[in-house]
Order: C-alpha cells, then structure tokens, then sequence
C-alpha cells in the first residue's frame, strides 16, 4: 500500500507512493517487504484508516448505496464474536460425551 | 446448564480487559459524518432519524436546557445502537453490565441537580415537599422525598440493566428449550412462535433507550428550569 500523509478518505488527496504493493512483492521477498513497513502506531492507524475508506467508499459512499453495505459490517461482527465465545460455546454441543 | 447460561455477559478479555473496551468503541462506525449537504443514503437515513428524534426530545426545554441536546442525542444514539447490535447472535452487549450504566447515570443525574441547586436554590429546594401537604405529615414527607431523588440514579442504571438483561436471558432459555423440544417434536413449533414474537418484542429494546433518556429528561427538566 502506498504511505500517505494525512486523512486520506479520498483519491485527490496527493499520495506518494513509497514502495509496492502487496500483489506486486514476489514471493521470496515478502519477509524484506513485511519488515519494510511501518508498524509505528501511527502507521498501524493509518492502515486502519486506509481499510475504512476503502470499504466506506465501495460499498456506502456511493449513490445508491443498499442494504448489503451494513449487513456485511454485522455478518463479520457476528463472526468475530462468535469467534471470542468459541470458548464457552464448544461445551455446548451435542454429543454424548464431551 | 446454568453455569453458561451467564456466560455471554462475562466481559470478554484478550488477557486483560481491553476487548470490552473494543466492544464498547464500535458502534460510532456504524455512523459515519460527512461535510457535505446531500450525502449517500445511509447518511441520509441517519441524519434524518436523528433530527426527528431530537426535535421530539427537546421542545419541551427553554435555552438552558437545550444547552443538553447534544449530551442527550449522543446517549440516545449510543444506547440505541449499543442495544440493537447485543441481538445480534453471539454478541457483547456493554449495557448489560451495571457498572457501565451507573458510569453512565450518576454523572448525569448529579449533573443536572448540582446545576439546579447552583442556580434556583429556592426551586431545587422547594421540590422537596408537594404543594398543600397537611402539616403534621411534613417531616416524613420531606424524608420520602429526598429519598426519591437520591435513589432516581441508581434506579436509571439498574433498570436498563435488568431490562436488557432479562430479555437476553430470556431468548437463550427458550432457544435452548426449543433445542431440546425438536427432538420431540411435539409442541416445538408453538416454541418457536414464542421466540419470534419475543424476539420482536425484545427489539422494543429500542423503546428502553427512550425510556431511559426520557426518564433522564423529566429530572433534568424538572430540576433545572422549574
């Protein structure tokens, strides 16, 4: 991904590109490409917040935005809390002996 | 069966306490803001909600009070959506723990009766005792009174937890009782009927949260600008 100064929640903001994208890496230097990037905490927010606009601008910031732009955000929500309640949930099922 | 029965409302940790935070934090995504004047139609339906819902809430309050509205339409929007997104299947709700809607209840209510007693002393004051008590009742009337306003925080907080509480209990017991009755297969299917009605009366969770800011309204209101 490219890096980026400031919010970027459009494509007119000015964006150098600092190095490949992850598609363009080759396989065998991936671990030199993992270690390249910035994993500061600024860095960490600025990819979260490149994921959210990426997807905000996909599926909701459009004209006629529908329905599915919410309900993927609560199927993956539903997912994630399935996955912290595993825990408790797996002495739940039925067999005979658990 | 009864020890996970509770165990959706422990609070979930990754080592430590951090993942309720995380919970707590992610409603505000699913209401984005924007700069501009016509936006996309998730905007739109939000923006729209909120404006007939703080229209409703504050034409009953002079300047002062609408000094609030933001305060009261930010608690109406958190809870609303911190209640709609806990039935989803598997989820957290924050609200079902007390000490989250005391946190949220006692700095409210100790707000609006400090800036009542700061500015109308003599009308803060006077709520304590009812227009045209006999005399002989005054002293235990104004000890029933003041009780009433002190408990009015703790009774906020402990209602919304023992209403959405309740109602996730609830829909767990008789999910589960459907579980074991489909083996049988007998009356299963009036079982399921119940959980969907209930399921459709639990979304009146929503009704909870106006409950909840209308109840903090009429004391606010009430103490501050008689």
């Amino acid at each position: 991904m490219a890096s980026v100064v400031g919010i970027f929640s459009h494509s007119s903001v000015s964006v150098p590109v600092k190095d490949k994208k992850l598609l363009e890496v080759k396989l065998g230097e991936l671990p030199s490409w993992i270690l390249m990037r910035d994993f500061s905490p600024s860095g960490i927010f600025g990819a979260f917040q490149r994921g959210y606009y990426r997807y905000y601008n996909k599926y909701i910031n459009v004209k006629k935005g529908s329905i599915s732009g919410i309900t993927m955000v609560l199927a993956c929500y539903v997912l994630f809390s399935y996955s912290f309640s595993y825990k408790h949930l797996k002495h739940e099922r039925l067999r005979k002996y658990h | 069966m009864n020890e996970n029965l509770f165990a959706p409302f422990i609070a979930p940790t990754i080592l430590g306490l951090p993942a309720a935070v995380l919970i707590i934090l992610s409603p505000p995504l699913l209401i984005p803001t924007s700069k501009y004047l016509i936006n996309n139609r998730l905007i739109t339906t939000q923006q729209w909600l909120i404006k007939l819902t703080s229209k409703q809430m504050m034409t009953m309050h002079n300047t002062k009070g609408r000094t609030w509205s933001l305060m009261l339409v930010s608690l109406i929007i958190f809870i609303a959506t911190t209640n709609l997104l806990g039935l989803l299947p598997h989820s957290f709700t924050p609200t079902t723990q007390l000490s989250m809607n005391l946190a949220m209840a006692i700095p409210l209510w100790a707000g609006a009766v400090i800036m009542g007693f700061r500015s109308k002393i003599k009308n803060a004051l006077a709520h304590f005792l009812p227009q045209g008590t006999p005399t002989p009742l005054i002293p235990m009337l104004v000890i029933i009174e003041t009780i009433s306003l002190l408990i009015q925080p703790m009774a906020l907080a402990v209602r919304l937890t023992a209403n959405i509480t309740a109602g996730h209990l609830l829909m767990h017991l008789i999910g589960s009782a459907t579980l074991a009755m489909s083996t049988i297969n007998l009356p299963s299917t009036l079982i399921i009927f119940t959980i969907l009605i209930l399921l459709t009366i639990l979304e009146i969770a929503v009704a909870l949260i106006q409950a909840y800011v209308f109840t903090l309204l009429v004391s606010l209101y009430l103490h501050d600008n008689t």
